[in-house]
């Protein structure tokens, strides 16, 4: 038996939305809600999936007016070329302005040293929260989803950090209905997630719907690789392959696109958006799982970094 | 029928968006129950899988503990509690799901109107050897005081109670009568066993007296978005869109997300708080120039007249528009260490607009765990209280009754000082009628969001 007091009928009413219409309608909303309310509002983009569909959405968001706020690039010295090449397109294309902070320049001048491990992406944090103080910027916006990480996973769409850019998750604000509390002091900073209820398998499905261009190593293609802790790693001038790591030529795509030094290619023959989407839909493999060498350093590895300002 | 197997371009294109909140005490099994559907759902992938397992031999436990899918916090491993609300994704052929997991025993109140403001159903668990609890209907008043439109009651731990038919029925009348005198419009009551799988995702072989839906099933059928037609049409302004280029010199657009009922070209609007009058002359829903428009979409409007309008300002068919008050009444939930009292000066961010407010008054709280007993005129509203409020704003807002529209009826009251969110409102009457005992036709008016 079931226990109904009123039995509705089971369909869903015409004005439904779909699920991406849903997430794209909540996404502009909140990068209007940043607009209308923060001073210096900044994208982290870096030319990945994820920061292209988020530049995809704030363009929708003001259309026909640019896009409000600027672009800022965390450089790890370790970025593949295709992916740099579409970063400098894209902010040339719609005249935006976009600020670089190079890992490069602190290794240089002794501010950071290399880490013994070669791993770069850890290494990100402090230009990052330097960036964000020199500039000012107030509402920084990150392509982070929730379903990355268990620990992104409680995360706020509106994330207080205080002036050391730091992630407190036990004195998060509750977030309500679609209200966001951006209120913050001078040198505190909210981090913003638009993305925060998007799967991987939305954002391919938003990004063939939306014909979005793509750096090519999402797709399938040749590639000189060699394997280092269970993934393939491009060999390069960043550091690998070390001697015993043999390299050879294989067919590979990215999943996802960070800093050289960590980030695995997996054996893929999906050369197109459809079959990336029925790749992603059959994966056993989480994004991540599959590919970053950073999440997998300790249980709370992303916990731990967020809290000392990284996304 | 359930289909669980990888998802086809096709198949996924189509789907709809369901948001669902878990409530359940300690060992209720919220967490076997979550654990259950992103597991059959084939959701939990093999990598977060071994993680569990490798963290769980690491503890000294033999089975892979499925909690440890949902605790994401080093702190919550280390103390084996969950802290906060968590968000989980999977899905079907059918649906895409958007869960909000609520943990059940620290600082319950709060985190289950944090889970259940954004919800269109909750899952509200019991042990069916226990029957309904304290817990229980305080998880039932809070889903009724948030208007979640659709409340399942999941009976858990059947296999315990021998699959007994005549103990599911009892709960379930119990909780239904509960649930229903509190205003909950539609109660389902599903027998499951978490554990073991028993109508979680599959139908289960040890109850054939039961034939209704799964969980899942009930998940992926139960109607999302109401009829927008009977609901009054809000707008709140979020930001002026001005291009000022050659290309677009006179455009002057208002961006905001529909925040309920339905928008149409040419219909005459009334701009709050101004009340000026124009009508709509044009709607851009991202790109695409539409006729109509409707909740939840994000669009700019276009108006026919030159008005003054800006962020913060609402508009609303001129048929149907909210009354300005300064004196606000309202249902809240006070989420914050630092109590609500009398003569508290605060914000209040009502849709896109925040202005300054003073609590006048705290009419009562409801001891939501004693058969809604008031208490009356309380000295402060403490952290989790559910109570009533009077405030007096700075500014007239138009505020709808949380009956109508959850959107512009709710709000938040923030702490000036330091910005801290201390208090949700609903406004108007906490717990709505009971449906009519007629039954029939299911009785939307009054629950679209």
């Amino acid at each position: 038996m079931t226990a109904t007091v009123t039995h509705p009928e089971q369909r869903d009413s015409p004005y439904a939305l779909t699920h991406l219409d849903a997430l794209e309608s909540e996404a502009v909303h909140i990068f209007r809600e940043v607009a209308g309310e923060f001073e210096r509002p900044v994208i982290l983009f870096s030319g990945g999936k994820d920061s292209i569909v988020m530049l995809h959405l704030a363009l929708k968001a003001f259309a026909p007016a640019p896009v409000p706020f600027s672009l800022l690039h965390v450089d790890t010295g370790h970025n593949f070329p295709e992916v740099l090449d579409l970063r400098d397109r894209t902010v040339a294309e719609h005249s935006l302005r976009l600020h670089v902070a190079k890992v490069q320049d602190y290794i240089d001048d002794g501010r950071l040293r290399e880490r013994p491990d070669g791993l770069r992406n850890p290494l990100q944090t402090v230009p990052l929260t330097e960036g964000i103080q020199s500039h000012r910027f107030d509402a920084v916006f990150g392509g982070g989803r929730r379903d990355e990480e268990k620990a992104r996973a409680k995360e706020r769409v509106f994330s207080l950090r205080d002036e050391f850019s730091q992630w407190d998750p036990r004195r998060q604000r509750p977030e309500l209905w679609q209200l966001y509390n951006g209120r913050h002091a001078p040198g505190e900073h909210v981090r913003v997630f638009p993305l925060s209820n998007w799967t991987e398998l939305d954002v391919w499905q938003y990004i063939a719907r939306e014909e979005i261009e793509l750096p090519d190593i999402y797709f399938a293609h040749e590639r000189e690789v060699f394997s280092r802790n269970g993934m393939w790693l491009t060999a390069g001038e960043w550091g690998g392959p070390k001697p015993g790591e043999p390299v050879q030529t294989r067919v590979v795509r990215y999943r996802t696109v960070g800093d050289m030094s960590c980030t695995g290619a997996v054996d893929s023959a999906a050369t197109t958006l459809d079959a990336v989407i029925t790749e992603i839909a059959a994966s056993r493999l989480t994004e991540r799982g599959a590919t970053r060498a950073d999440d997998k350093m300790s249980e709370a590895a992303m916990e731990d970094r967020k809290r000392e300002g990284y996304f | 029928m359930t289909t669980t197997s990888p998802l086809t371009a096709e198949q996924l294109s189509a789907t709809t968006l369901l948001r669902f909140a878990t409530a359940g005490s300690v060992d209720d099994g919220k967490s076997t129950l979550v654990g259950r559907l992103l597991h059959d759902s084939k959701s939990v992938l093999s990598d977060q899988l071994e993680a569990v397992e490798r963290a769980s031999l690491g503890r000294g436990q033999e089975a892979p503990d499925l909690a440890l899918l949902t605790d994401g916090l080093r702190a919550e491993r280390e103390q084996g509690i969950t802290i906060d609300v968590a968000y989980r994704y999977f899905a079907t052929t059918r649906r895409r799901f958007i869960l909000a997991d609520t943990p059940g025993h620290v600082q319950y109140t709060r985190n289950m109107v944090t889970g259940a403001s954004t919800a269109e159903l909750a899952v509200v668990l019991v042990d069916a050897r226990n029957g309904v609890v304290e817990q229980t209907r305080r998880h039932a008043a809070v889903a009724a005081l948030l208007r979640v439109p659709h409340v399942v009651l999941a009976v858990n731990k059947m296999d315990l109670v021998e699959y007994a038919e005549p103990v599911f029925a009892s709960i379930a009348k119990e909780f239904t009568a509960y649930a229903a005198s509190l205003g909950v419009p539609e109660i389902t009551a599903i027998p499951i066993s978490a554990l073991a799988g028993d109508n979680v995702v599959e139908p289960s072989a040890n109850m054939d007296w039961y034939g209704g839906p799964t969980v899942l099933e009930h998940l992926e059928t139960v109607p999302v978005s109401h009829d927008l037609t009977g609901c009054p049409a809000r707008f709140p302004v979020q930001y002026v869109i001005r291009p000022q280029t050659a290309e677009h010199h006179d455009y002057r657009g208002y961006a905001g997300q529909i925040a309920s009922g339905l928008l149409r070209v040419g219909e005459p609007v009334t701009v709050l708080p101004s009340g000026r009058t124009t009508t709509i002359a044009g709607i851009d829903a991202l790109g695409r120039r539409v006729d109509t428009a409707w909740a939840p979409q994000s669009v700019t409007v276009l108006l026919a007249d030159d008005l003054d309008v800006s962020r913060g300002d609402l508009i609303a068919p001129s048929g149907s528009v909210p009354a300005l008050t300064q004196d606000v009444r309202a249902t809240v939930a006070h989420l914050h260490e630092r109590p609500l009292r009398i003569g508290d000066r605060v914000l209040l961010k009502h849709a896109t607009r925040t202005v300054k407010a003073i609590v006048k008054a705290l009419p009562y709280r409801i001891d939501l765990s004693h058969g809604l007993a008031h208490e009356n005129e309380p000295a402060a509203l403490e952290v989790n209280d559910i109570g009533a409020v009077q405030l007096r704003t700075a500014e007239p807002l138009p505020i709808d009754a949380y009956a109508m529209t959850r959107l512009t009826g709710s709000f938040l009251l923030i702490d000036p000082a330091d910005g801290t969110t201390l208090t949700a409102g609903m406004a108007g009457e906490a717990f709505a009628e009971p449906p009519s005992a007629a039954g029939g036709a299911a009785d939307d008016e009054g629950w679209d969001f």
